[in-house]
């Protein structure tokens, strides 16, 4: 048992856990893109950054892949934690404007403004359809090409891979894939209508008579008449 | 018409013989790939990556990362200009410009009959003789607009 301080508080790690898991285990939300139970830890979305150590030296780490220490001293919502936070879903959401998980982040922690120029390369390279294709599937149909800013995943040679078996677990898998849904803002690089809760029906409809409620979408009429 | 040599599957095999078909060698592996075919042919990948027992796209990953690596066939002669801040500001742009007019190709292509291919180089480390074009591995010192004729016809026939 390892013995670590998370938010001022001390918990109790088992050997080879992660800060992430130790943090999950306690109920403590850190928001991931990147993690998945079942596909090892890479690192590379840093929406888990926490503070570790106290006073100056404290720095950012990803959590997914810290592992649990003796005494490690973690803070997971600092403001240097909330504010590099921000700036990776603001990052994300240049490169792929159209996913609904990205936007969701940006409304849930309260991005409003996206100061770079959209690229909207549909892709954030967090790496989940290249490990979901080797560890689940046994495939390694896909892989990173090229590096800095032409790094792209894709098959050898651009053309259908001999490995690939059509699973579509990269696709089942991806955050940029599912497409966002179509709010009142849907033009607009960023959403936010989760933010703004603005039913965008003319009309007040029920529950049962809505069925973008049903879908689990808008629903920001019934939802507003509940309140 | 094309100039560079069948792919050989022999060699191939021998090539990662003398590796001892080790996966840590995969990229000395490639480069002797690549003296013999002046860039990494399909087949040959694939046949490698059979041989070393390396899953297809973790050699393209490799292969793809390295700029020393091309997948797409290479001239007979690589031209190579040094587009680093001290060979720029003495006018590299305008050699590249002229190179590019001369072999009637853009930077990073091949010429059609296969004799010329043109690349550029973000710094060869040897600013005190710039601007610097390298052909075949010569390096060609205080190059300027005038001299880029005389360079290529050193190479051609």
């Amino acid at each position: 048992m390892i013995t670590m301080k998370i938010n001022g508080v001390e918990v109790k790690a088992e050997e080879g856990w992660t800060v992430l898991e130790t943090a999950k285990f306690y109920g403590l939300e850190i928001p991931t893109l990147c993690h998945h139970e079942g596909l090892t830890p890479y690192g590379a979305c840093r929406l888990c950054l926490v503070e570790i150590g106290e006073g100056p030296r404290a720095k950012l780490v990803s959590s997914c892949t810290y592992p649990a220490e003796e005494g490690l001293v973690v803070h997971t919502d600092t403001k240097r934690v909330v504010q590099a936070r921000r700036m990776m879903i603001e990052l994300m959401l240049s490169v792929a404007p159209y996913s609904k998980v990205i936007q969701d982040l940006a409304s849930r922690f309260g991005v409003t403004r996206m100061r770079f120029k959209i690229r909207n390369e549909e892709c954030i390279l967090c790496g989940l359809c290249v490990r979901m294709c080797e560890e689940q599937m046994d495939g390694k149909a896909i892989g990173f090409q090229n590096r800095g800013y032409q790094r792209k995943i894709s098959t050898p040679f651009d053309i259908r891979s001999e490995e690939c078996r059509l699973c579509g677990g990269c696709i089942y898998i991806c955050p940029a894939c599912q497409l966002r849904c179509q709010g009142p803002q849907a033009e607009t690089a960023i959403c936010n209508a989760c933010l703004t809760m603005e039913p965008t029906c003319l009309d007040f409809y029920d529950e049962l008579q809505c069925w973008m409620y049903d879908a689990g979408r808008c629903g920001t009429c019934v939802r507003e008449k509940k309140a | 018409m094309s100039v560079h040599p069948t792919i050989n599957l022999d060699s191939l095999q021998e090539i990662v013989e003398r590796h001892g078909y080790n996966k840590n060698k995969l990229i000395a592996i490639l480069q002797d790939i690549q003296a013999v075919y002046h860039y990494l042919p399909a087949e040959a990948l694939k046949t490698l990556s059979r041989l070393l027992k390396i899953p297809l796209i973790d050699i393209i990953s490799v292969a793809t990362f390295y700029r020393a690596f091309s997948l797409t066939p290479k001239g007979r002669h690589v031209a190579t200009v040094c587009m680093g801040t001290a060979c720029h500001v003495r006018g590299a742009p305008k050699i590249l410009e002229e190179f590019e007019r001369q072999l009637n190709i853009r930077r990073g292509e091949t010429t059609e009959d296969g004799e010329w291919s043109l690349e550029t180089v973000a710094c060869l480390g040897c600013c005190a003789i710039g601007p610097v074009v390298v052909v075949d591995g010569d390096y060609h010192a205080h190059t300027s607009i005038r001299k880029v004729p005389t360079i290529l016809g050193k190479y051609r026939k």
